[in-house]
């Protein structure tokens, strides 16, 4: 006999942080049930509450990034300095500069654009991929489930960056292969998982009860089905998108993804490796910046999931 | 005789184990419990669940407590093995084990102590067994760990005791693991486990919950065995019918507190409090049919209007000799259900009753049209019902419907209780708002839940949802599989009654499907005793329960614990 200690459910801090990293906006659905707090559970959660404001924080910085880069950098990132090659992190260059005596920073905050969208992109190629098999494979008639199934498994066999350095092979490098390779290269994971949640749904007891009242197929599959698989893919797609990053970067920093020009964090990853002796900062400044970004979208992903969960909203 | 006595209880020493009951061992109280109070503090309150709790317990006794959940009973059971869990605070006049002030030991100490003299058998074997460990290996542990024999004598011995607690073929039983286990045998195991190496106390929190009342009756059998060789026994549980037969004390408790205290003969046919008077009038049973088992509660709102319905037309519900079958994982078959009949006939119960794995809860789902049967057809209201293809079926399915055993379970998570009620109503309601709060009136409820999610919701309340959901369509029949098997005895006696006034009100019929042969003597017009998937026995309820034919509806009503 547990002594009943409701979990509260609390809104996430999202709307009122007013950082509306484009994720946050989900999360406003909460139930709004006040409850007092005990004292050590609240440091608990100021805590952890730290942890979720700097993620929306490194969010929205980044978003600022992506939209108006002029306004977190004056600089240039292709503005050459010959008199300034491979400087050091200082106050005038906060993240060094690079062979060319190019600010790194500039270009971190101007590249922000490029891997954002090749990680949104591939994210959200992955997991619409991963609706569309996923659900084939669960509800589909019975050998399309099955073949659907053993595609499923062929792919998942492959390693995703050998899948994706496939594609890639097939392609030729580009911004846009970079999206589709990472995507579909990890799409067959997510599939599973959504395979797993529409089969769950489906043999759950409110869509028997569905069935009973006498609702046709369509409907429960719609209003019940979909809905509730769908639900836990809202978390997983906040924590793709840090992770087709990763994915991307590694690409670029084979050289197999946006041509040079663009600062892309990959890519700068690939072009500081021939220094990595001498201005190691050339690869330490964009390696954080990709490691606190997929920290942020996994941080904020977890909170969502956990927000999901709860079982209103 | 006085001084004799003293002398004897003197003479005691902690002596090890010892299932010979001395005239020292009867007198002094293996546990004495003064005023204890366990609280669970939070923020400076003192979060007491459970307050000023005294008992003695003696070698060959049982003390039984029971209450609802959340009456502390578990709490206090817990606290006498040193477990009270994480955060407690334990205060006592005196608790003392064997003269030894527990509240004294150490944790070494405890260590030391449970599981040699004080065994302990916890409600779900499922969970608190470990599902990769085969049962005798769990068995041994017990016994390694308080260096009991070597490795041989110790398997022997694990054998010897699932014999002991009447597990079939314990040297092959001894090998599997838990999930390739009954629950009732999964209960023996672990009974086995708690009474290795031969304790002097054993308590049993909720040892029968879940169990159909053959395996129930097995179970409580071997506890009695075991008081006899003189152990003492500490049985929690919500249901006074189960400690009935075993109890010489009982402790009824109610938010923690102890509301009646008595000798179990006492208690049970003179109870003084109102609280005890209310569980006892609660359970329900043959003799009770046609009384309110919860009289004190509201009677829930009048339907409107007396349903009118088509005096007598015909059987409600007809299956005719359907059969099902099941493919079996790993190959085989099972034949779930073997040529079962049976009509509903208008604004009565049938009552199917059976043990688990009967066929019963398949019976129901034919019934449903959510199973096909493969042979035979079941037909409603004289017209074709499973031979129709789903489609066709689809706007007939208003005319029936269900309540499970876990309403949660067959709520959308997603949705409010107003949408799921919105969601069930006939499409051809035009006032949703209204008949909404008809429904709602029906089962007893505010409008105010309208606006909740299940899940915030209490188990007795969860249920009335799923009822008025049941309702929704004006359904001719509806099937309570299970319906009100998880829940409190207080709760179950309300859901029951409204159960009854709702037959009365709107002629319902009711496919009544439990293992609980008191809910369905109490609700049951006639019965069909179910067995491996085939009918052994039907008739009214009067005379299956009075005059059972059958071998196997004997040893059922036989098992039957009463009160009383």
């Amino acid at each position: 006999m547990t002594v009943a200690t409701d979990r509260p459910v609390t809104e996430a801090p999202a709307a009122a942080g007013g950082a509306g990293a484009g994720t946050g906006a989900g999360t406003t659905g909460g139930s709004p049930v006040a409850v007092a707090l005990t004292r050590p559970r609240r440091r608990r959660r100021a805590l952890r509450h730290a942890g979720l404001v700097l993620a929306l924080v490194t969010l929205a910085l980044i978003l600022v990034a992506i939209l108006f880069p002029g306004a977190l950098t004056s600089g240039s990132p292709t503005a050459t300095n010959l008199d300034e090659p491979l400087r050091s992190p200082s106050w005038s260059h906060w993240f060094g500069t690079d062979e060319s005596g190019r600010d790194l920073y500039a270009r971190v905050v101007h590249g922000a654009r490029d891997s954002l969208l090749i990680g949104g992109g591939a994210a959200a190629v992955a997991i619409g991929l991963a609706l569309l098999l996923g659900s084939l494979a669960a509800l589909g008639h019975r050998w399309v489930a099955g073949a659907t199934n053993r595609l499923i498994e062929v792919v998942f066999a492959f390693p995703t960056l050998l899948a994706a350095l496939l594609l890639v092979a097939v392609l030729g490098p580009s911004a846009w292969t970079q999206v589709f390779a990472v995507g579909i290269g990890s799409s067959p994971g997510y599939a599973r998982i959504v395979r797993g949640q529409v089969l769950a749904a489906k043999g759950s007891g409110y869509v028997e009860a569905a069935v009973e009242l006498g609702h046709p197929r369509r409907r429960i599959l719609l209003r019940h089905v979909m809905p509730n698989a769908v639900r836990p893919l809202v978390a997983i797609f906040a924590l793709a998108v840090g992770q087709m990053i990763v994915w991307a970067s590694s690409l670029s920093f084979l050289g197999l993804g946006v041509a040079p020009p663009s600062s892309e964090w990959g890519a700068l990853l690939d072009a500081g490796r021939p220094y990595v002796t001498r201005a190691s900062w050339l690869i330490i400044a964009p390696g954080l910046v990709i490691v606190v970004l997929a920290l942020a979208t996994t941080t904020v992903g977890k909170h969502l999931r956990n927000l999901l969960e709860r079982g209103s909203a | 005789m006085s001084a004799l006595t003293s002398t004897s209880t003197a003479v005691e020493p902690a002596e090890p184990a010892s299932a010979d009951a001395t005239a020292a061992d009867a007198t002094a109280p293996r546990f004495r419990v003064r005023g204890l109070t366990v609280g669970f503090p939070r923020d400076g309150d003192a979060n007491d669940v459970v307050r000023d709790v005294s008992f003695d317990l003696r070698a060959g006794e049982c003390v039984a407590i029971v209450g609802e959940s959340g009456s502390g009973k578990s709490v206090t059971a817990r606290t006498l093995v040193g477990l009270p869990g994480r955060g407690a605070s334990v205060r006592a006049d005196e608790l003392s084990f064997d003269g030894d002030d527990v509240q004294r030991f150490t944790p070494g100490r405890w260590r030391e102590v449970r599981g040699r003299r004080i065994g302990v058998v916890l409600q779900d074997a499922l969970v608190s067994l470990d599902p990769l460990r085969p049962v005798g290996r769990e068995i041994a542990e017990a016994l390694r760990l308080h260096g009991w024999g070597d490795r041989r004598s110790r398997r022997a011995k694990v054998v010897e005791l699932l014999a002991t607690v009447g597990v079939p073929a314990p040297e092959q039983r001894a090998r599997q693991r838990p999930d390739q286990l009954s629950g009732g045998l999964r209960q023996r195991a672990l009974i086995a486990s708690a009474i290795a190496l031969d304790p002097e106390v054993v308590i049993a929190d909720e040892p029968t919950t879940a169990l159909d009342v053959s395996v129930q009756a097995q179970v409580l059998a071997e506890l009695e065995r075991m008081k006899a060789r003189g152990v003492a026994l500490v049985l929690i549980s919500h249901d006074l019918s189960v400690v009935a037969h075993l109890a010489d004390h009982i402790l009824v408790m109610r938010d923690g507190a102890v509301v009646e205290s008595g000798p179990a003969s006492v208690l049970l046919h003179d109870p003084h409090h109102a609280y005890t008077k209310r569980l006892i009038a609660a359970v329900p049973s043959a003799r009770t049919r046609g009384r309110r088992l919860a009289p004190d509660v509201a009677r829930a709102e009048p339907v409107r209007e007396q349903a009118s319905r088509p005096a007598d037309d015909g059987p409600v519900l007809e299956v005719r000799n359907v059969t099902k079958t099941f493919r079996l994982p790993g190959g085989g078959r099972l034949r779930a259900v073997d040529d079962v009949s049976f009509d509903l006939a208008r604004g009565t119960t049938l009552g199917i009753v059976g043990e688990s794995g009967s066929g019963k809860t398949t019976t129901g789902r034919i019934a449903l049209a959510l199973e096909r049967p493969d042979s035979g057809e079941a037909r409603l209201s004289g017209q074709p019902w499973s031979s129709l293809r789903e489609t066709a079926r689809r706007h007939r399915r208003r005319r029936m419907s269900v309540v499970y055993q876990d309403p949660l379970s067959s709520f959308d998570p997603r949705w409010t209780t107003g949408r799921i009620l919105r969601d069930a109503l006939d499409p051809a309601t035009t006032d949703h708002h209204a008949r909404l709060r008809e429904l709602l009136g029906q089962v007893g409820l505010e409008e105010s839940v309208l606006g909740r999610f299940p899940l915030h919701m209490s188990g007795g309340q969860r249920q009335r949802i799923a009822i008025a959901r049941a309702l929704a369509s004006a359904p001719d029949v509806v099937v309570l599989d299970e319906a009100v098997s998880a829940l409190d005895v207080s709760i179950q006696a309300q859901i029951l009654d409204l159960l009854v006034d709702l037959q009365r009100q709107l002629g319902i019929s009711y496919l009544l499907i439990s293992h609980d042969l008191g809910v369905i003597s109490h609700m049951s017009d006639h019965v069909l005793v179910m067995r491996d998937g085939a009918v052994v026995e039907r008739g009214p309820a009067a005379e299956i329960f009075e005059r059972p034919r059958h071998a196997y509806t004997r040893q059922l009503v036989g098992a039957l614990p009463t009160v009383g």
